[in-house]
């Protein structure tokens, strides 16, 4: 009895966080202009709509080029962050930590205007180089989450071997360090890029007139007609979205990569 | 001049010197042991060897080349770490064959060198695996390859068998020895296990806070250490305090309170000696013999407070009239009964210098 009210709990925990998502795809291949059951039938004319829309392709290409940016930035910042954190000890690195996770904490309303005045004082003009840097400071954080565990979980003697058997720092990086942390290298990619992606507070104060995806997302709910074609487009962002986390979950909690080149072999 | 030659080096980790100023010969292609407690700077003089660690002062010279300013990349030796290091994202074979990339062998002559290793460690058909497919010995069995196989003019090895179960340690040392003598290579081994140090190595240096305080065979460390803290640090020993009354010819006679008098020969002191002189007179548990009280063989009376049965032979604690400490006997007879007699050969007393 007791293990029936409590799966019964779960499922009504899961529906009620993920049936309100499911309507996105449902009525994004429902045959009719309005958002109501019952449902008038099957249809696929939204995404091809979308998919003729300009003004999205141009939206969708600026948004993977942000993202993109974002992911390989961040991720290399967190990457230098992670290694002199975890393999020197510095003064005052907890501090450090404490400030660069710090953006996750405030709200991107407040994130988003200051980063606007800031640059408005600088007189930087919006573009989507400036929403690049807006996304920095949301996904650096996220990036230095998945690559320090990676460092901690490392024995220092491995690169101190790899010294000792003839290889350079340069070299011991390449065959031993990056072998080792790469899943969390591309775990990171990953997370980074769909933060950015998904991101639409800060993209949309910092993004002047290039708009990115879910900028454009929010510019097409003031038209009745387009609905369903949001919703389509909303489907999508969902199915990239939930792909690319749950790969970057796989590869943080792999253990190490298996690798299959053999030398000689 | 001998293979590896330290030479007044110094090094310090902010205020604290972990290596004061030793120097230190080693001799090609024999085992050589580093032996100390934890802390003495036995490690820190290894990785200053493998080029892990810069001296602050003082030179270090492999076969005549002094390795300053060499980084350990370019250094002739190579090391067996004690966590043994295998690289996980790479199989045995790959393992053994990261050392020579740049070796210009061709692909063919490469896979005969590591096989031929693989073989001489007996891991063949094991190339393929993992590491964390490994158990501990094989995983210590790859780590000497690994080393091994780069042909170093200096094995370094620290605390080589320190993670393995006893047994398997027992076996690994005489695999050691049988492999160094095999091949020929300087072992320089760094270990807190004296058992360990005098069953494998031919030459052992005994280090203590930072320098190195004896250089001997483990034969001669036993019989003949030079100090104090040599001598409680290789086995057991008994000290008892003495002061010397008068040396005549090759006799040197001194009153050692609660022994009485005792007459050693002048060959038992390695240092100078003169009258008046408080030394330390020290017997090694097993040259005591205790015999049952009125027997012959017996010059001080005690009393046992404590046995212990190991097998082979018995510990004894024996109590004697005017000293805190208990003497530590050890005896391969059966323990006698009742009061107890103490005796021994003035000849196995070692005499060391006291110092406060």
């Amino acid at each position: 009895m007791r293990k029936r009210a409590l799966v019964f709990y779960a499922m009504a925990y899961l529906a009620f966080l993920y049936l309100p998502v499911l309507f996105l795809p449902l009525f994004s291949f429902n045959a009719s202009q309005y958002i109501a059951f019952p449902l008038a039938g099957f249809t696929t004319q939204w995404y091809t709509a979308l998919f003729a829309d300009t003004a999205m392709l141009l939206a969708l290409s600026n948004s993977l080029k942000v993202g993109v940016l974002t992911a390989i930035i961040s991720t290399l910042l967190g990457l230098l962050a992670a290694k002199a954190v975890t393999q020197y000890r510095l003064k005052g690195s907890g501090t450090m930590l404490g400030f660069i996770s710090l953006p996750l904490f405030i709200p991107d309303v407040v994130l988003g205007i200051a980063l606007l005045l800031l640059l408005a004082t600088i007189g930087l003009p919006l573009s989507l180089a400036t929403v690049v840097l807006g996304h920095l400071c949301l996904c650096t954080p996220f990036a230095l989450a998945v690559l320090i565990p990676r460092f901690e979980g490392f024995d220092r003697n491995l690169e101190e071997a790899s010294a000792d058997l003839g290889e350079d720092a340069w070299m011991t990086f390449w065959r031993v360090t990056l072998p080792l942390i790469l899943p969390g290298i591309i775990a990171s990619l990953l997370l980074t890029f769909i933060t950015s992606f998904d991101e639409f507070l800060i993209a949309y104060f910092l993004s002047g007139t290039q708009t990115t995806l879910p900028v454009f997302f929010w510019s097409q709910l003031r038209f009745p007609a387009r609905l369903p074609v949001v919703l389509a487009l909303g489907a999508l962002i969902l199915l990239v979205s939930v792909v690319l986390v749950v790969l970057a979950e796989i590869l943080r909690n792999r253990g190490v990569a298996p690798d299959k080149k053999t030398i000689g072999a | 001049m001998s293979f590896l030659s330290i030479r007044k080096v110094v090094k310090r980790f902010g205020d604290v010197a972990a290596v004061k100023d030793v120097d230190l010969e080693v001799p090609q292609g024999a085992i050589f042991a580093l032996l100390g407690p934890s802390g003495c700077g036995k490690t820190t003089l290894l990785r200053m060897i493998a080029g892990f660690e810069q001296p602050d002062d003082g030179v270090i010279v492999i076969d005549g080349v002094a390795m300053n300013g060499v980084p350990a990349n370019l250094r002739p030796t190579n090391m067996v770490f004690q966590s043994y290091a295998i690289f996980p994202h790479l199989n045995v074979f790959d393992n053994v064959a990261y050392g020579l990339r740049k070796n210009g062998l061709s692909k063919a002559a490469l896979r005969e060198r590591i096989e031929a290793m693989l073989t001489t460690l007996r891991l063949e058909g094991l190339g393929a695996r993992c590491a964390d497919q490994l158990s501990g010995g094989q995983r210590q069995r790859v780590a000497l390859a690994r080393a091994l196989v780069k042909q170093p003019k200096i094995l370094l090895l620290d605390e080589p068998l320190g993670a393995l179960d006893k047994r398997l340690r027992e076996q690994m040392q005489l695999e050691l020895r049988a492999l160094q003598k095999t091949l020929g290579i300087t072992f320089l081994l760094v270990t807190h296990d004296q058992e360990e140090a005098l069953s494998m190595a031919d030459h052992v240096a005994v280090m203590s806070d930072g320098r190195i305080l004896q250089i001997a065979t483990p034969r001669e460390l036993y019989e003949w250490p030079n100090c104090r803290e040599v001598a409680d640090f290789i086995g057991e020993i008994n000290f008892f305090h003495a002061s010397v009354k008068e040396i005549a010819g090759e006799s040197v006679a001194c009153n050692a309170g609660v022994l009485g008098n005792v007459t050693v020969p002048r060959s038992a002191f390695g240092f100078p000696v003169a009258v008046g002189d408080h030394v330390l007179l020290a017997l090694r548990p097993e040259r005591i013999s205790l015999v049952e009280s009125g027997a012959a063989g017996g010059t001080l009376a005690g009393e046992i407070s404590d046995a212990s049965f190991l097998g082979d032979r018995s510990h004894f604690h024996v109590r004697i009239a005017g000293r805190a400490e208990p003497v530590f006997v050890a005896s391969s007879g059966a323990p006698p009964q009742g009061p107890v007699m103490l005796g021994w050969d003035t000849a196995n007393f070692i005499a060391l210098p006291f110092v406060d």
